[in-house]
């Protein structure tokens, strides 16, 4: 499988304080990619410095190197440009007070898009990829904030295919949700795998051990272990990780 | 003690409006409100101060309410925090501190004599605009903050550049707020007679400004006129007079809490 994003001694800071430690990695075309660690290891650090998320902190700083595709993400691209390609779905299910239809349509229109139909089809293209499109079809005009907080969630996910991405970032995307919600959420990336490269950071291991291709164990800002699901859950080659998995610790 | 004060607070304002209500009420009529001032103001209506003051404050929010929120939203949006903007933070609280003659005496000598427009609405209207401009900005930049950091960041995420988050993420649900603030400020420079003293206000001028280039009579100085100036003014006159400077301000207040309170009851986040 081909490289879609390829880090390289990654490092961050916010003001005085070291969130990443040199992390490289690779992130592969069209897999699932899981980030598990305890609170504080630089696991969402790390997923927002791959779109640019952090620049909007004045205490970031980072050193190192990222690329998608080839090219180096914070010189040779600007940050929208990052952005619409790598979206991102945050841990709250966060809609714009505005309608079901608008916040789907949001990206797409800031981009320029006009054309009525076009919105249409993204509209419920999108929500169908995201697992929605049944629910809401007959009340798009509603706003988003009275669905409830799956259907929040799902709907974020939907406005970020609607932005047609090439990679997908996931921060803790079910760390509110009921177990039924969270099943659904977990279908619908598993559906997009294959379509788009995803990262999946999790507190969940069991939900990292479901759906992800590869798992990244990250601890204190250091990437300790990547490797197949499968081997990081049953026979990981670091301590670290094994005392994690088993619930020693975290 | 504490009811007490109180009491007395609401006490005063109730005496005040009560007064005015009774004497004035009585000169309540449509051609006092329709006619122009006759007589040497002692009798006819004050037609002309209501339009006057209404020209003034329309101009004021023209002036007053762009440069305002476009002032807020770079405060708060754009600037960085470092000494440039506290030192315009600072200059911004003290304008709102500064007396009103004070800004009467700057417009006179700013938009009066070195502009040369002249005693004039205009000139008037941009008095009137800066004294106004602290509480808008305040305002705006305190309903700009009350949207949740989040909305930006989800704005961000989604390719949209800064303009376009403040212009689609962050500016409409601001735009409530903007407005309570402005409607109060505007009510409060409705009421001012001495930054229109010296730049607008004609004593006696029983027609219509026929530019924004014209003086024109204005509420709160015709009343000041008619009060202490003219001997012999029927008591209806000034009380007449009174009455509805403070009826538009108070409905002008009244507007501002009814859309505040449609506001907190519609928002959802």
């Amino acid at each position: 499988m081909s490289t879609k994003i390829m880090v390289q001694e990654w490092s961050v800071w916010f003001g005085a304080i070291q969130a990443l430690r040199s992390v490289s990695l690779e992130i592969r075309h069209q897999e699932i990619l899981g980030a598990i660690g305890p609170a504080r290891s630089g696991k969402t650090s790390f997923l927002r410095s791959l779109n640019r998320m952090n620049d909007m902190n004045p205490r970031f700083r980072s050193t190192g190197r990222m690329t998608l595709d080839g090219q180096n993400l914070y010189t040779e691209l600007d940050s929208q440009q990052v952005r619409y390609r790598i979206g991102i779905v945050f841990a709250l299910p966060l809609p714009l007070p505005i309608s079901i239809r608008d916040n789907v349509t949001y990206g797409p229109r800031l981009r320029g898009e006009r054309s009525r139909e076009r919105l249409e089809e993204l509209t419920e293209r999108s929500l169908r990829a995201a697992s929605l499109w049944d629910e809401v079809k007959d009340r798009l005009h509603q706003p988003a904030m009275k669905l409830s907080g799956g259907q929040q969630q799902r709907l974020c996910i939907a406005r970020t295919l609607a932005m047609e991405p090439e990679v997908i970032l996931f921060d803790e995307p079910c760390s509110g949700l009921d177990p039924i919600s969270t099943a659904k959420v977990e279908e619908t990336m598993i559906q997009l795998k294959s379509r788009y490269t995803i990262v999946l950071v999790t507190n969940n291991t069991k939900q990292a051990a479901r759906v992800s291709d590869r798992v990244a164990f990250f601890l204190m800002g250091e990437l300790v272990e990547l490797d197949r699901a499968e081997v990081i859950f049953t026979a990981p080659h670091d301590q670290r990780t094994n005392d994690y998995i088993t619930g020693r610790f975290g | 003690m504490l009811f007490c004060a109180t009491l007395l607070v609401a006490l005063a304002s109730v005496i005040v409006i009560g007064v005015i209500l009774v004497r004035g009420a009585g000169g309540l009529r449509w051609e006092f409100l329709t006619a122009m001032p006759a007589k040497g103001m002692r009798a006819g209506g004050i037609f002309p101060a209501i339009v006057g003051t209404l020209e003034l404050v329309g101009l004021t929010v023209v002036f007053a309410l762009p440069m305002g929120v476009a002032a807020a939203i770079y405060l708060t949006e754009y600037a960085k925090d470092n000494w440039v903007t506290r030192v315009v933070r600072l200059a911004i609280v003290n304008l709102s501190g500064v007396p009103s003659v004070v800004y009467g005496l700057f417009g006179l000598g700013l938009f009066v004599i070195f502009c040369r427009f002249g005693t004039s609405i205009l000139a008037g209207a941009l008095t009137l605009a800066i004294m106004t401009l602290p509480v808008i900005i305040t305002a705006s930049e305190e309903a700009l903050r009350s949207v949740p950091e989040s909305f930006r960041e989800v704005s961000h995420a989604l390719g949209a550049s800064q303009w376009q988050t403040v212009r689609h993420a962050v500016l409409p649900f601001a735009v409530p707020g903007i407005m309570t603030g402005t409607i109060l400020g505007i009510s409060r420079a409705a009421g001012e007679t001495a930054p229109i003293l010296f730049t607008v206000a004609a004593f006696y001028l029983p027609r219509l400004p026929h530019s924004i280039f014209d003086q024109a009579m204005a509420l709160p100085y015709h009343l000041y006129v008619i009060s202490t100036q003219i001997p012999n003014i029927p008591q209806v006159q000034r009380y007449g007079t009174a009455l509805v400077l403070l009826l538009l301000v108070l409905s002008l207040n009244l507007l501002a809490v009814v859309l505040r309170a449609q506001f907190r009851r519609k928002r959802s986040w």
